[in-house]
């Protein structure tokens, strides 16, 4: 929209295009308006005359069971909290390793190379939630430890196996997207492999993958609330306790709304960063 | 500095080299991609402060034998000499090697992620050690004699192609290596942008450098090169100065390859 007048003489072509462009644009911008409250009064409408929607409005989002709930669920989240700090460390861990033995062309790592490309396929074919039941259930059952394994613990293994199988498959396509001329002219300049994968391949890996592996980080955050079925207190049980108490259903809303506000930082973050790779490195103009 | 003795081995190496000018000697390379020999028994030297430019049809083996002189790829047999080291004995350090070649590709392949300065100055920090402080005082050196210190800071994708393989020349040239590899460096660009390349390359040449270069640019090679040797079929078909080569050879094969250019 050129709303300035400019500095120099505009031929009447110009201004005919320019008066058409904010035609146009007035007319989109009246048309969303009007698309958005149209449907947004057709919901309200919807909701207004269904005939238990007081009903519902009670059983889920009633303020005064929010408000009393909201204590036992944000204590549970902080067990969520830790299992998804301690699981993104594993995952990036694990995760990078299951990629590098998957590229790697040694023949020594044959087998290595087989049994990752066999756990990658496993792992992205099971539920979460069974592999939360075997980990939680099955390692506990062997009897090899002594005394009771922290739910913690079993939940970190258990979403670090699985989301390590998603996070390598990533990284995998990251690292074999750099083209192997970069890595023809880091080792050209005395590089050694090590450095060459260190400052050149994982660098510009990480660029290409961050929003994908952002991505899976915000999905992982959320599968972090299926460890409840492991018997830990953790948001969703802690409200699914108050539901079994209250006979009301806002304390899943407000699991909800906790679970939600953790992700925004890293969508924030995700947006921000995708953002500033597609400025500085919008052509990508290398090979 | 990588200087000669902290790359000498412990191996017996027998002083082979008769030829005390030469920076670099193939004898009787041979490599093989399973039963494809692309190179045949290839032998000649670069003297100190000589261009050699390798010519040749697609496919006849250029980019391979600098592949090998580089190190990236392993010789099925034969010797490569730099200096009085024998390169192609497993038991050499490679690495220290490849640090004492400046390479310069087709694709320029700057590192995107990181800016010219950064690019040009990689090497001498992590290879090398040298402080940021004396990498960059003479990377901006080298950069504003080809007139790239305003660029310093910029990321590879801002600049011309031409300017990109300059900087990539300059990366190459950093740590003042004994022999610069030149591997068909203006095959990527506009023609627009060939001489401003080739200038820079003349411009080594006049201040003493050691080159090799794999070219299609002919007529640059006939001006530049003290020396071409034509590869065909893998084998050096000729070796000679360009005017023995691309205008009087007697060869039918040798005339037949030339005579675009001379025409």
């Amino acid at each position: 929209m050129k709303e300035k007048q400019p500095a120099y003489e505009v031929s009447p072509v110009e201004q005919e295009r320019q008066a058409f462009r904010r035609r146009q644009n007035l007319r989109s911008v009246l048309i969303s308006i009007a698309s958005t409250f149209l449907f947004a009064g057709a919901i309200i409408a919807t909701l207004h005359f269904a005939p238990g929607w007081p009903r519902v409005q009670e059983t889920y989002f009633s303020p005064r069971f929010f408000v009393e709930s909201f204590p036992y669920v944000l204590e549970g989240l902080w067990l969520n909290v830790r299992v998804l700090g301690y699981s993104l460390v594993g995952t990036a861990v694990f995760g990078t390793l299951l990629a590098v033995v998957r590229i790697s062309k040694s023949p020594v790592l044959f087998p290595l190379r087989v049994i990752a490309q066999a756990y990658t396929t496993i792992m992205r074919g099971i539920p979460m939630l069974v592999v939360l039941y075997i980990v939680g259930f099955g390692i506990p059952g062997l009897e090899i430890f002594a005394g009771r394994i922290p739910i913690e613990v079993l939940g970190t293994i258990a979403i670090t196996m699985s989301y390590s199988a998603y996070i390598a498959e990533v990284l995998r396509a990251g690292f074999q997207d750099v083209s192997p001329q970069q890595r023809a002219s880091a080792r050209s300049l005395g590089l050694t492999s090590g450095q060459t994968v260190r400052l050149i391949i994982i660098p510009q890996a990480l660029r290409k993958i961050a929003p994908a592996l952002m991505n899976d980080f915000i999905a992982m955050q959320k599968d972090v609330g299926l460890i409840s079925t492991l018997g830990a207190i953790d948001a969703v049980r802690a409200a699914q306790v108050r539901v079994a108490l209250t006979f009301n259903f806002t304390p899943y809303i407000v699991a909800s709304v906790l679970f939600i506000l953790l992700s925004v930082p890293f969508i924030i973050l995700n947006d921000w960063y995708t953002a500033k790779l597609r400025k500085r490195e919008q052509s990508g103009g290398m090979v | 500095m990588v200087t000669t003795e902290n790359i000498q081995t412990q191996g017996a190496l027998e002083p082979v080299c008769q030829n005390n000018k030469a920076v670099l000697r193939l004898d009787n390379v041979v490599k093989r991609f399973g039963t494809n020999t692309v190179l045949d028994h290839i032998s000649f030297d670069v003297n100190k402060h000589e261009t050699v430019a390798i010519l040749g049809a697609s496919g006849s083996g250029k980019s391979t034998v600098m592949k090998c002189i580089n190190l990236l790829e392993q010789v099925s047999d034969g010797q490569i000499w730099l200096g009085d080291l024998d390169i192609t004995d497993p038991r050499v350090d490679s690495n220290k090697i490849r640090a004492r070649i400046g390479v310069v590709f087709q694709h320029f392949n700057l590192f995107p992620h990181m800016s010219v300065l950064n690019n040009v100055t990689l090497a001498a920090r992590k290879v090398f050690g040298w402080s940021k402080g004396r990498a960059e005082e003479k990377a901006m050196a080298l950069l504003k004699r080809i007139g790239m210190d305003q660029k310093a800071k910029e990321y590879p994708d801002r600049l011309s192609g031409g300017q990109q393989q300059r900087v990539a020349i300059v990366r190459a040239l950093m740590m003042d290596p004994e022999l610069l590899l030149l591997d068909e460096i203006t095959s990527a660009l506009d023609p627009l942008l060939v001489g401003e390349v080739l200038d820079m390359v003349e411009e080594l040449k006049d201040q003493g450098a050691t080159i090799l270069m794999a070219t299609h640019e002919m007529h640059f090679a006939h001006s530049a090169a003290d020396r071409i040797v034509l590869l065909r079929n893998g084998k050096v078909a000729e070796n000679g100065s360009p005017e023995e080569v691309m205008d009087n050879s007697t060869d039918p094969e040798t005339r037949a390859f030339f005579r675009s250019f001379r025409e």
